[in-house]
């Protein structure tokens, strides 16, 4: 692992019974505070590689390294996952409760989390009263409140509507310039990549393998009107034309 | 408007049913021990009222104790099986074999067990084979019932197993186990009758130990009282369970 780098894959490789491989061989340096999304068709592997780097899963071959310790990695999976019967505050300091600390400090850190995502009101709701929006907001805020060095977002917005999802990739980046953890977020949605990351990853279709990269110019968070600039237009278009290459060649 | 027909619509059906069966009966003029009329079986309901009202006690009394009884048991065997799947395994057959055995073969050495002057043990027993198998597979369906998302949220966190049962497993179980358990309450009234006829006597005088005792004596307006008094329990019950898992599904929900 190279300096600075919060979590890796190196030479991975996964292989399911009955499918074969899946991911692979895959080398990835995720540096400390840098944001990079992972892009590629369907059943191309990006979530595999998020197990992986989650350590929810093992390789069949090479090495993972990452953050181990309790809460050092979190996760905002496709849905929101929210425990229906516990409240929105109750759910956001599970990860708090479950790594030993007492139920008081970590209600009140939660209850802070969740005024961080912009739900101080709905801290006593449960999920089934939440809209979309903001159980996935509830789902990042667990997520935050144990201040991860690594947060992976598994598709977190695929099921919202757009002027949500735009919303919520603008929280996400405001959220992250707080304490600038490092962010893995795999996407199929071209521009929502180029939005939200430093740095884009194109992967092949299955097995999944790294096709190219591309940098990402501009600060971050994104100044209003990004998505009209040159560079995000340019950028977005340099990334289509490497996913489509990476669609064609053959596995 | 919808609301009362749904209470108006069945009253009056069951009104035009009792009617042609208290016409049909005196036109024929049908012998009130082979079938007695409506009017009779109510004015026999409210005759014996006070012995009908001891005798529903009973029942319910021992229907109850069965349930709660079993309700531990099978919670209990429940978190045991799915806490490994070993435990589940060898408790499988067991539970498949008490759901098959018809219960009425082990009527009576349960009345042998229980000895002559306890019948009410054997028919509380009846009564707990008959409910066990639903109220236990329900909790353990409820406990493999996880969310696998969360499963997966715990794993992240490094879980501990207790925390998983406790935290996650027991809550998620809630819908399930209801179910189970409202099964379980049915039956434990149908082990409750049965368990009374074949075994009811001295200290197990309920409902269906009147039903028997009054057709033994050829009183069938008495018998069809106990009936309708056992109907009339089973559906009280029945409905009050239901308001229960209503109300506690929808606080599980949060809405």
């Amino acid at each position: 692992m190279s300096d600075g780098a919060v979590a890796a894959l190196e030479a991975a490789e996964v292989d399911y019974a009955g499918r074969g491989r899946v991911l692979g061989p895959v080398d990835f340096h995720l540096e400390a505070g840098e944001i990079v999304a992972l892009v590629g068709p369907s059943g191309c592997g990006k979530s595999t590689a998020l197990r992986l780097l989650a350590g929810l899963e093992a390789p069949t071959k090479g090495v993972v390294r990452r953050a181990a310790g309790r809460g050092e990695t979190a996760v905002v999976f496709q849905s929101p996952t929210l425990a229906p019967w516990l409240s929105a505050t109750a759910n956001v300091a599970l990860p708090l409760e479950l790594a030993g600390v007492a139920r008081r400090p970590a209600r009140e850190r939660a209850v802070e989390a969740l005024r961080r995502v912009g739900l101080a009101d709905a801290a006593a709701a449960r999920p089934a009263q939440l809209s979309g929006g903001m159980a996935m907001r509830a789902s990042l805020a667990r997520a935050l409140v144990t201040s991860p060095k690594v947060l992976l977002l598994d598709e977190p917005f695929a099921a919202l509507d757009e002027i949500t999802r735009r919303q919520l990739a603008d929280d996400v980046l405001a959220l992250w310039a707080e304490h600038r953890p490092a962010i893995v977020f795999v996407t199929h949605n071209v521009e929502e990549a180029v939005y939200m990351a430093g740095r884009v990853i194109v992967m092949t279709p299955g097995p999944g393998r790294i096709a190219g990269e591309v940098a990402v110019e501009g600060p971050a968070p994104r100044p209003a009107g990004f998505r009209t600039t040159e560079t995000f237009r340019h950028t977005a278009e340099r990334l289509s034309a490497l996913l489509h290459q990476a669609m064609g060649a053959p596995a | 408007m919808s609301r009362w027909i749904g209470l108006l619509a069945p009253t009056l059906f069951v009104a035009l049913l009792l009617a042609i069966w208290e016409g049909l009966c005196r036109a024929l003029s049908v012998q009130s021990y082979f079938l007695p009329t409506p009017s009779a079986i109510a004015i026999a309901l409210v005759q014996n009222a006070p012995l009908l009202f001891v005798s529903a006690w009973r029942t319910l009394h021992t229907a109850l104790t069965a349930f709660v009884v079993v309700g531990a048991l099978a919670s209990v065997s429940a978190l045991a099986a799915a806490s490994g799947k070993i435990v589940e395994a060898s408790f499988r057959p067991i539970a498949v074999l008490l759901q098959v055995t018809p219960i009425i073969s082990l009527g009576p050495l349960f009345q042998i067990w229980a000895g002559i002057d306890h019948p009410d043990r054997a028919v509380v027993s009846l009564a707990c084979v008959a409910a066990f198998f639903p109220m236990y597979s329900g909790a353990l369906a409820g406990l493999h019932s996880a969310d696998p998302e969360l499963e997966r949220l715990f794993d992240l966190y490094g879980a501990t197993r207790w925390q998983r049962m406790t935290r996650l497993r027991i809550p998620s179980a809630v819908p399930q186990a209801m179910e189970g358990f409202k099964v379980g309450l049915g039956l434990a009234l149908v082990g409750t009758v049965f368990g009374e006829i074949i075994a009811g006597a001295g200290g197990a005088q309920g409902l269906a130990w009147r039903i028997q005792e009054a057709s033994h004596r050829m009183e069938m307006a008495k018998s069809f009282a106990a009936l309708a008094a056992l109907a009339l329990m089973a559906g009280v019950l029945h409905a009050a369970f239901q308001a229960l898992e209503r109300r506690l599904i929808a606080w599980w929900r949060g809405r």
